[in-house]
């Protein structure tokens, strides 16, 4: 299945092994850069993405990010830098690489007239060994309007169908550029059950998106795009130093006591107080609750709405693109 | 953007594949076409409408073609089946092409394995099925309500006319495609190319009834030629085979200039955004 990959020695020296399990690379980019006219508009960057993982790659509007995925994805052609993936170069691939890579396109409208069966039958008749047709449909949730005018869909439907006619040629990796983008929860939902469900079935995915909660949902790693430059990389739970980022406690103060009662632990931290709402950030905050919780105790008092706050992956998101502006 | 800049990682594959890849393609895009409303009212019903129309408002007149003169119904017939072949290769092609540029239906099939050839040959069979069916509809209407009929002995030369007209035209529709940023533009542009050379050229105002000066600017643009040679097959005052050769030489000349540019400049991926 992955004869293809290891033909190329630079991959397997990178993977080990280099097999459809973990550890095998599925994208690797080295100082990868792409100029339009003046603006540079990615300025070397680097990924990798392993195999059988689903890989988030966020970034502003105009940060390079499509540049980027359509550079690998063979659309584009970049200025310098090495870009390998499925261990083929994109702007050259193999005889087959195309059949082995799925494209869910940021927009793109499939063909009105046909029916969905019929439209994915079109797609499924590009392919060498194609999924079938009945059962993607199943996948992506289209059963029941598998006969139904592509033209006459819903928003939500047409992406489905962007889905399976990206999964159709039963692709190793699968490039997803905002998939999501206008669903209304539930869909979301729904969606993010179709791709969780990929990763199931060993696809590697390459997942762009703006939603925040769905990169925490389903990615495995994220890399954060700013200004054509990587700024951040790693697990949901550790992107940006979140998992060691500051805290935030807050609570009311109880009836009859003042900020100024606080003890000094406590007061030293607080960055914000109105109203008798009171918060305070805390780098290590199991100290501080210790010494609140002693506090409020001692005066017979309770804080019925004390809440602690780890960094959201959108606080850590927002600033670190807001630091590389 | 580099027009056609990745046909490798396509499943080149051997020529029987690619065949196999084209007639698949094909005959989704023909159910397209047939189910297209719009497209088939103007590729088929509008020059049915328009013969009818014309042949019968001027049924008792005659009118002055090289040689002689002829029944007027009869004068039209050419210039339609002219008109219809337009419609179903230059016309066709230009709007459905853009639709699909522009709507990301070719920068999503590009994904995938099927060769450019097959996308190409796709539409491209699609407009030879449309003219086959025009020609042959305005063919059987002029014979039966207007004694329109071809001599046997320029009948090889209509048919000749008829493909070279059809991959000029369609190479002129690639070529045009290219030139043509959205899809509102489309529809507009091709009535704004072909209804002026149509007057030109003889398609809806006998041609001798032209100002000499009109008639040489309209000499230049293939819808003359092809008109005119057209007219050569059904006249018959025609002598001999009826091979108009400069006028075939000019379809080819304007076909092999769109051929060129369409080769150069088509592009895959959508021009708005």
């Amino acid at each position: 299945m992955n004869a293809a990959r290891n033909q190329d020695p630079r991959v397997a020296a990178a993977a080990p092994g280099g097999g459809a399990s973990e550890g095998g690379v599925a994208i690797r980019v080295r100082g990868l850069r792409k100029r339009y006219g003046d603006v540079e508009a990615v300025r070397g960057i680097d990924l990798t993405v392993r195999t059988g993982e689903i890989f988030a790659f966020l970034g502003p509007n105009g940060a390079g990010k499509t540049t980027t995925v359509e550079t690998l994805e063979g659309y584009r052609h970049r200025d310098a830098g090495e870009a390998e993936v499925l261990g083929s170069d994109p702007a050259r691939p193999a005889a087959g690489w195309r059949a082995r890579i799925g494209v869910v396109l940021q927009e793109s409208q499939p063909e009105a007239e046909l029916t969905v069966e019929e439209c994915v039958s079109l797609y499924a008749g590009y392919y060498p060994r194609p999924r079938p047709v009945g059962e993607t449909l199943e996948l992506v949730g289209l059963a029941d309007r598998r006969a139904a005018r592509c033209g006459q869909l819903s928003g939500g439907q047409r992406r489905r169908l962007d889905v399976a006619l990206a999964l159709i040629g039963d692709p190793e990796l699968v490039f997803l550029d905002e998939p999501t983008t206008g669903f209304d929860p539930a869909a979301r939902q729904s969606a993010w059950q179709v791709i969780a469900g990929l990763r199931d079935l060993g696809k590697t995915i390459f997942l762009t998106t703006h939603y925040m909660e769905e990169a925490e949902h389903l990615a495995d790693r994220i890399a954060v795009i700013a200004a054509g430059r990587i700024v951040a990389e790693g697990a949901p739970a550790t992107l940006g130093g979140r998992d060691t980022g500051a805290s935030v406690i807050s609570f009311t103060l109880p009836s009859g006591l003042s900020a100024d009662d606080l003890p000094p632990a406590v007061a030293a931290a607080v960055t914000g107080s109105t109203g008798g709402k009171v918060e305070a950030h805390a780098t290590s905050p199991l100290p501080m609750l210790g010494a609140l919780a002693a506090w409020a105790q001692a005066r017979g008092a309770d804080l019925p709405d004390l809440q602690v706050l780890r960094p959201t992956l959108e606080d850590i998101y927002l600033q670190l693109t807001r630091e590389s502006r | 953007m580099t027009a056609i800049s990745h046909d490798t990682g396509h499943a080149a594959g051997p020529r029987h594949q690619l065949r196999h890849l084209a007639v698949h393609q094909f005959r989704a895009d023909l159910r397209c076409f047939y189910r297209n409303k719009q497209g088939v009212f103007f590729t088929l019903a509008l020059p049915v409408l328009f013969l009818v129309i014309f042949g019968s408002v001027f049924q008792h007149q005659n009118v002055a073609v090289p040689g002689g003169r002829i029944d007027e119904p009869v004068y039209y017939v050419p210039g339609i089946i002219a008109y219809g072949l337009i419609a179903a290769t230059f016309s066709n092609l230009v709007i459905s092409v853009v639709r699909y540029r522009e709507t990301g239906i070719y920068k999503r099939r590009r994904a995938t394995p099927l060769p450019a050839s097959a996308v190409i040959a796709g539409r491209a069979l699609v407009a030879a099925v449309s003219v086959l069916a025009i020609t042959a509809v305005l063919l059987v209407i002029g014979w039966a309500a207007f004694a329109a009929h071809i001599p046997g002995r320029t009948a090889l030369a209509f048919l000749l006319d008829i493909i070279v007209g059809a991959v000029a035209f369609s190479c002129l529709g690639f070529a045009v495609a290219s030139l043509i940023g959205n899809i509102d533009a489309a529809q507009p542009a091709t009535l704004a190319i072909v209804l002026p050379l149509c007057f030109l050229s003889g398609v809806f105002i006998p041609i001798l009834e032209l100002p000499r000066w009109l008639i040489d600017v309209g000499k230049i643009f293939p819808v003359h030629a092809l008109a005119d040679a057209l007219l050569a097959a059904y006249n018959p005052h025609t002598a001999g085979p009826g091979l108009r050769w400069g006028d075939l030489a000019v379809l080819a000349a304007w076909g092999a200039a769109g051929l060129i540019y369409a080769m150069r400049r088509f592009s895959w991926l959508p021009r708005a955004g």
